[in-house]
């Protein structure tokens, strides 16, 4: 008799706050073999988008993600931009910043929470989403509504920071400036999260870098690698701004849970900084390319071509690729968000560990799975190609190639 | 010995009051530790809803289930843990069933509800309730031990320094109070002892750090997974009152104190008094031992609390036994 059990984590499991499913093979408490299904959520955002006009898609591509709903929405904006060759005016740049690092600020927050709960630590996560209220109001006061905010528009942003906003807005980053000490001293002091996190769901440099990690997950392992600094994009070739590894606090990147942790704290320090230099330089100015929506369709009704827009999402490196052929909607959209990139990184995290460290070090990649579900394999054989079908393929299209130019 | 009639009259409402109390316990408990973390948190008889609900609920059974054992395991764990209490002195009266076991038995009914919550999962047939069951025994195999020491040792202090009949007698215990047998070094040793079983009292009671076996975000609730409508319902029951059975279990070796000690009161209300009093003081212990620690620390991992319990915890509870010999031997 073996001595090994499978165990199913998800579709529907406490530990998950979105659909997947995790397969384990687990001997004991410890788990020998990981393995993901994705699809349970797939909702066709990208096919509905392409039969509708481009403005319409911003509001389209904010509900891709119930949290990162800044940056879907402004990478889709950039993609466009780049194509239509619209030029941003630089206040809308700054408030573009602004608005995106909020959301990382609400975003980490909100996921320290979960990283609690996941550990059975629940006054603490009770804690940092009472704190994460604040960074919401903010958000209420410049843009109207807590999360969908429908704040973007190609070209620029739809709603300005006005000179009353930021004393608010200042007043509100001294508040996290306070909190900052005392969340750092319970995720980072705390004896009881430090045995549980310490060398759990371990992801080694040479790792992050084969399976292609992104985000805070790639820098907790010591990779330095941020799009906010590679390929700085909205105002942020203006600040002053460095990826985020363990080393800024002084420590060795171990690539385990507790410096996925680490970095996320720091990056909410790191955006409190960057919300007050934005604010600080914050240039005067229109905040729209073209504030007539008439003119604005009619102008992108006419443009060709394609172009990739890259983004740091809170979760990570996030693109939207775009084709444009002169019409009404756009040729083709694709999403790739920072999970899907992250996921292979978890069956190195999660061999080896036990079953109770499967929820936090899942957790740890900060998964947002409605994001990752751009397609769903449904159940006609044909439409399925492996790897070898499809080599077998591009081998005959090349000979045909070949032959039509020998011709 | 032959049996009184009025015991047989006391046990039903002896029972009675027990689940009553124990809802009403867990009912504080949730507020308190809501409180504690800043939230509203439901009203205080929220447990007799959940109670009433659940009774209402259908019980389902899985099909790949040996019936018979899942659906007398939750019965056994409430009747064990109902038999603990009397066992014990309760709300000021002496134990309902002294005379008939003494500590060792209390000692072996406080494992039947966990060991029934394990043979119930094991039986449900689902690989969580499974590994919550593993994570049962082997928590249970961990603090075991510490618990016996103290036990062992506060009976030995009796029996060495007042000449009582049984030792392992609660009854003899709770009249003469284990403070006022030692002097100084064995005092540090009780002091260390309670420590030892206020730090057990989490893992024996399956509350946080040591849910292990239900850890709701890992295994979804464990030894609980496959269990609905009565006979979820039985194993709260069983749950609520063993936290009542534990605590007034340390209350009776630690704090036998009647409140007619320091103030004299006279016939019913005296009786008052001193159930009051005792209610009090099972409250002080769960507070301490259980609402104040699940607010305060995240859950172990079964290996961690598995070391907590042999490493420092019977080392604590050595160390206690050891002053406390010390102490007695030499004083």
């Amino acid at each position: 008799m073996s001595n090994s059990f499978e165990l199913c984590v998800g579709p529907i499991h406490p530990a998950l706050k979105e659909p997947i499913q995790l397969d384990f093979e687990v001997e004991g408490e410890r788990v020998k073999n990981v393995s993901f299904k994705l699809g349970q959520v797939h909702r066709a955002i990208e096919w509905a988008g392409m039969r509708r006009n481009p403005i319409q898609i911003l509001y389209l591509a904010e509900r891709i993600c119930g949290i990162c709903n800044v940056c879907h929405p402004m990478a889709f904006s950039m993609a466009l931009e780049k194509i239509a060759e619209i030029e941003v005016p630089k206040r809308a740049e700054y408030i573009r910043v602004i608005n995106a690092e909020l959301e990382r600020i609400h975003s980490h927050i909100l996921w320290a929470g979960v990283a609690a709960h996941e550990l059975g630590f629940d006054s603490v996560m009770h804690y940092t989403w009472r704190v994460r209220e604040k960074v919401l109001d903010i958000i209420e006061m410049l843009n109207g509504n807590r999360i969908t905010k429908g704040v973007f528009m190609i070209g620029g942003v739809r709603r300005d920071v006005k000179k009353e906003h930021i004393p608010k807005i200042r007043q509100a980053l001294q508040y996290y400036r306070d909190c900052y000490a005392k969340l750092e001293k319970i995720f980072l002091k705390d004896a009881s999260i430090k045995a549980r996190t310490r060398d759990i769901g371990v992801l080694s440099k040479k790792e992050a870098l084969k399976l292609c990690a992104v985000g805070p997950t790639a820098r907790a392992s010591g990779v330095k690698k941020d799009i906010r600094v590679d390929f700085a994009y909205a105002a942020y070739p203006w600040l002053d701004i460095k990826p985020v590894t363990p080393e800024i606090a002084g420590l060795k990147a171990r690539g385990d849970t507790f410096d996925r942790i680490l970095v996320r704290l720091l990056e909410v320090k790191q955006s409190i900084d960057l919300i007050e230099q934005c604010l600080n330089d914050l240039p005067a100015g229109p905040i729209l390319a073209e504030p007539v929506l008439q003119k604005l369709l009619v102008q992108l009704k006419g443009v060709e071509g394609e172009s990739i827009a890259l983004q740091e999402a809170p979760r990570g490196e996030l693109i939207h690729y775009l084709k444009m052929a002169a019409q009404d909607s756009p040729y083709a959209w694709k999403v790739r968000a920072p999970t899907y990139a992250n996921l292979p990184p978890l069956i190195p995290m999660l061999s080896g560990c036990e079953i109770a460290d499967i929820p936090i070090v899942a957790a740890s990649i900060d998964p947002c799975i409605s994001c990752t579900n751009r397609v769903v394999q449904i159940d006609n054989d044909d439409s399925i190609l492996s790897m070898d079908k499809l080599r077998e393929l591009s081998v005959q299209k090349t000979n045909k190639i070949l032959r039509e130019v020998k011709k | 010995m032959t049996m009184d009639f009025s015991v047989l009259l006391f046990v039903p409402v002896f029972s009675i009051t027990a689940i009553l109390l124990g809802l009403f316990f867990r009912g504080i408990d949730r507020k308190l530790g809501a409180k504690m973390q800043a939230r509203i948190g439901p009203p205080i008889i929220q447990p007799f809803i959940d109670l009433k609900k659940l009774l209402m609920k259908e019980n389902i059974v899985p099909e790949n289930a040996i019936k018979w054992v899942f659906n007398s395991m939750p019965l056994i764990a409430l009747s064990a843990s109902i038999l603990v209490l009397l066992y014990v002195p309760f709300l000021g009266f002496p134990p309902l069933l002294s005379g008939y076991g003494d500590l060792i038995l209390v000692l072996y009914l406080l494992m039947i509800p966990a060991l029934a919550l394990a043979v119930g999962g094991f039986s449900s047939g689902s690989t969580y309730a499974s590994v919550g069951a593993q994570r049962e025994l082997v928590l249970m195999m961990s603090y075991e031990f510490a618990f016996s020491i103290v036990i062992v040792t506060i009976a030995w202090l009796v029996t060495k320094t007042a000449p009582v009949i049984n030792a392992f007698s609660l009854v003899s215990i709770s009249v003469v109070p284990v403070w006022g047998l030692v002097g100084v070094m064995g005092f540090i040793g009780l002091l260390l002892l309670l420590l030892a079983l206020m730090l057990v009292m989490p893992a024996e009671l399956g509350r946080l750090p040591a849910d292990i076996a239900e850890a709701k975000t890992e295994i979804a609730d464990g030894v609980f997974v496959e269990y609905s409508g009565r006979n979820l319902a039985l194993l709260y029951l069983a749950l609520d009152v063993r936290t009542i059975a534990f605590s007034s279990l340390v209350v009776a070796l630690f704090f036998p104190f009647a409140f007619t000690e320091f103030v004299p009161l006279q016939g019913i209300v005296a009786v008052i008094a001193n159930a009051l009093f005792f209610l009090v003081k099972v409250f002080i212990v769960m507070f301490f031992g259980s609402i104040f620690v699940h607010v305060a620390v995240a859950r172990f991992r079964v290996d961690q609390a598995a070391r907590a319990y042999w490493g420092p915890v019977l080392l604590i509870a050595l160390i206690g036994m050891a002053l406390v010999m010390w102490g007695t031997v030499l004083g």
